[in-house]
């Protein structure tokens, strides 16, 4: 017989090494999730090429020749202005960074709809294990995903041409750049887990993970900088947090200066994280304590 | 009597939209007991279960599992028992191996306790061979064998097994019923269980409960039971004449009444196996032989029939019991 006082958090290591062991064990499905950013780098962000429409030749207007130089100079000009930097595909790959921690963290919910339909939950139920300790481990086996997948996908970005240009001392780049989607994955991760708590049908969590992903990543700056969306879009956008880990990306990777400053976006992630987290928490507390 | 290890009083539970699914129900388990709850589909088993393993908060009622309150206590009551649900709860994904050990170190239990346990479980339930093998390859036998065995890593006091045979065919549930006994006797544990098997109830319960609607119509031994609401039946045939052997078996004190149906005197008695010597010899005695002799025991079924004036046998099933019922054997695929 078991014997008294348990620490809160204990069983969370084991939870979490069994997330993360259906997630290994099946490297199928790991390579499946990586498909999408991977042809949105490898093909939207190839032949979408900014940089190739400016580079053409010299332009004869009567009475005037404009030599090629120029209007490679404007070129840079116009996409330094626009992108922060010459080079879209490098603008792309880091915005692709927070897409696959925003798919990674929407697929956690459908874990613990798996888990209450397959009769998992149940039983866990009926051990000692702190009833938080269930959503925490599922969270913490999320943001090793997300991040472990990032990896994947910038390495993938640099063999096809990523240039970092960074923006401060290079490891410093990366720390700064893997906090801002470790918290981006945190936020993620408790929402939709959140929202799947009471959830026995897959369908449902599906339908809601399709119903957003799209509209999360075009009302964010993955694609193209907020300055170029219509002025309904920006309001949005500036409350995504996807823009805010792009921006502290790409501010630390390429160089970029972000429109809002990096400090004030790591603390809208921060805030983000930790909102999503306390509710995610005390919900899972309430519904999992019945 | 020591203290009950079970101590239910005035238990109910209304489901949101008013629902009465347990109407006040009260009964005491004892130590080392195998106490069978029985009841048709719906009668409110797995709810009664639900409640008793905290898994449910009751609306109204206590009860007190090893000392502890499952109201003010559950943590506490959980850590003390086993739950063997009624659907199967292990996860595919894992191995047999990977099941038992994490919900081992849910319990707080050492890596080295939980190894040792977990691997003298699985040997006696016959799973150690195939320990490393994914649970999705498993039969439904070996599925629930395996929930056996992981319902019992914490040593518990008491066991709660709800419906433990459902959708197994009949010589599955013999061989879990044999796995149960010797684990029972190895451990020495109280056994709580759930069944609509009358045959399951009346072999292997102590004590069964019979619960229908939400409330507990009667609870007993088995033979007792039984015994209260109805008689057995002998069937005899005897070489000579009925009429004289009637007569002697009607002064018979054990024998309630006796009459003639299609060549057979047909009698009722209290505990058939302890009257048969006395009506042979009864026939005898008026010199006549007895050529044929049987006997029909009542079935629990009876007893169930005495209270609520149908067979639970014929009960419908609820929707929501006959889809568990349908996944259940759905993911058996044995």
């Amino acid at each position: 017989m078991s014997e008294g006082r348990l620490s809160p958090f204990h069983g969370l290591w084991a939870l979490t090494n069994r997330e993360l062991k259906k997630w290994y064990k099946e490297p199928v499905i790991l390579l499946l999730s990586l498909v999408q950013p991977i042809l949105w780098i490898g093909i939207f962000g190839k032949a979408m090429n900014f940089a190739s429409m400016f580079k053409s030749a010299s332009i004869e207007i009567p009475g005037l020749t404009v030599p090629k130089q120029i209007i490679d100079e404007i070129g840079s000009l116009v996409l330094k202005q626009t992108f922060g930097t010459t080079d879209y595909f490098s603008f792309l790959a880091v915005g692709m960074l927070s897409f696959i921690v925003l798919f990674t963290s929407m697929s956690s919910g459908m874990t613990i709809v798996w888990d209450r339909r397959l009769g998992f939950l149940g039983k866990l139920l009926t051990t000692p294990v702190p009833r938080g300790s269930i959503i925490v481990s599922k969270v913490i086996a999320s943001i090793i995903k997300s991040l472990v997948q990032a990896t994947i996908i910038l390495l993938i970005g640099v063999l096809l041409g990523l240039r970092f240009s960074f923006g401060l001392f290079a490891p410093m780049a990366f720390v700064i750049t893997y906090l801002s989607l470790f918290l981006l994955s945190f936020g993620f991760s408790s929402l939709f887990l959140m929202l799947a708590l009471r959830s026995t049908r897959w369908e449902t969590q599906m339908a809601i993970m399709n119903l957003l992903n799209m509209p999360l990543l075009f009302s964010s700056n993955s694609f193209y900088p907020i300055s170029s969306m219509p002025w309904w879009l920006k309001p949005i956008a500036l409350v995504n947090p996807l823009t805010y880990a792009n921006a502290i990306s790409r501010w630390a990777l390429l160089g970029i200066t972000p429109q809002v400053s990096v400090i004030l976006s790591m603390l809208y992630l921060v805030a983000f994280a930790a909102i999503f987290t306390t509710l995610g928490i005390t919900l899972s507390w309430r519904y999992l304590s019945l | 009597m020591n203290e009950p290890v079970i101590k239910v009083s005035g238990l109910t539970k209304i489901y949101p939209g008013g629902v009465l699914a347990v109407d006040h129900i009260s009964f005491e388990v004892h130590e080392g007991e195998i106490f069978a709850l029985l009841g048709p589909n719906g009668a409110g088993k797995s709810t009664t279960i639900g409640m008793l393993t905290t898994s449910l908060r009751p609306t109204e009622g206590e009860a007190i599992i090893a000392g502890y309150s499952i109201n003010r206590e559950p943590s506490r009551v959980r850590s003390v028992i086993g739950v063997v649900p009624q659907e199967f709860s292990a996860d595919e994904d894992l191995t047999g191996w990977e099941n038992i050990m994490l919900i081992g170190y849910l319990y707080g239990l050492p890596k080295d306790t939980v190894k040792k346990r977990a691997a003298e479980l699985l040997q006696t339930v016959g799973l150690y061979n195939v320990k490393d093998k994914k649970v999705e390859t498993y039969s439904g036998g070996m599925r629930r064998r395996l929930e056996i065995a992981i319902g019992l890593i914490n040593r518990p006091r008491v066991l709660f097994l709800d419906e433990p045979t459902l959708g197994l065919d009949v010589q599955t549930r013999a061989a879990i019923w044999e796995y149960i006994l010797k684990l029972k006797k190895d451990y020495n544990m109280t056994i709580f269980l759930t069944t609509h098997y009358l045959e399951e109830a009346d072999a292997y319960g102590d004590r069964v409960a019979i619960i229908d609607r939400g409330k507990i119509l009667v609870i007993g031994k088995p033979d007792e039971l039984k015994r209260n609401v109805t008689w057995d039946t002998l069937f005899i045939e005897v070489s000579g004449s009925y009429d004289s052997a009637k007569q002697a078996l009607s002064i018979l004190p054990q024998v309630k009444e006796v009459s003639f149906v299609n060549g057979q005197i047909v009698i009722k008695v209290a505990d058939g196996p302890s009257a048969i010597p006395l009506v042979v010899s009864a026939i005898n005695s008026t010199g006549q032989e007895v050529k044929r002799l049987s006997l029909n025991r009542p079935s629990l079924d009876e007893v169930y029939m005495y209270y609520t004036g149908k067979s639970m046998r014929e009960e419908s099933m609820s929707k929501e019991e006959a889809f568990a019922l349908r996944r259940t054997l759905r993911r058996a695929r044995s």
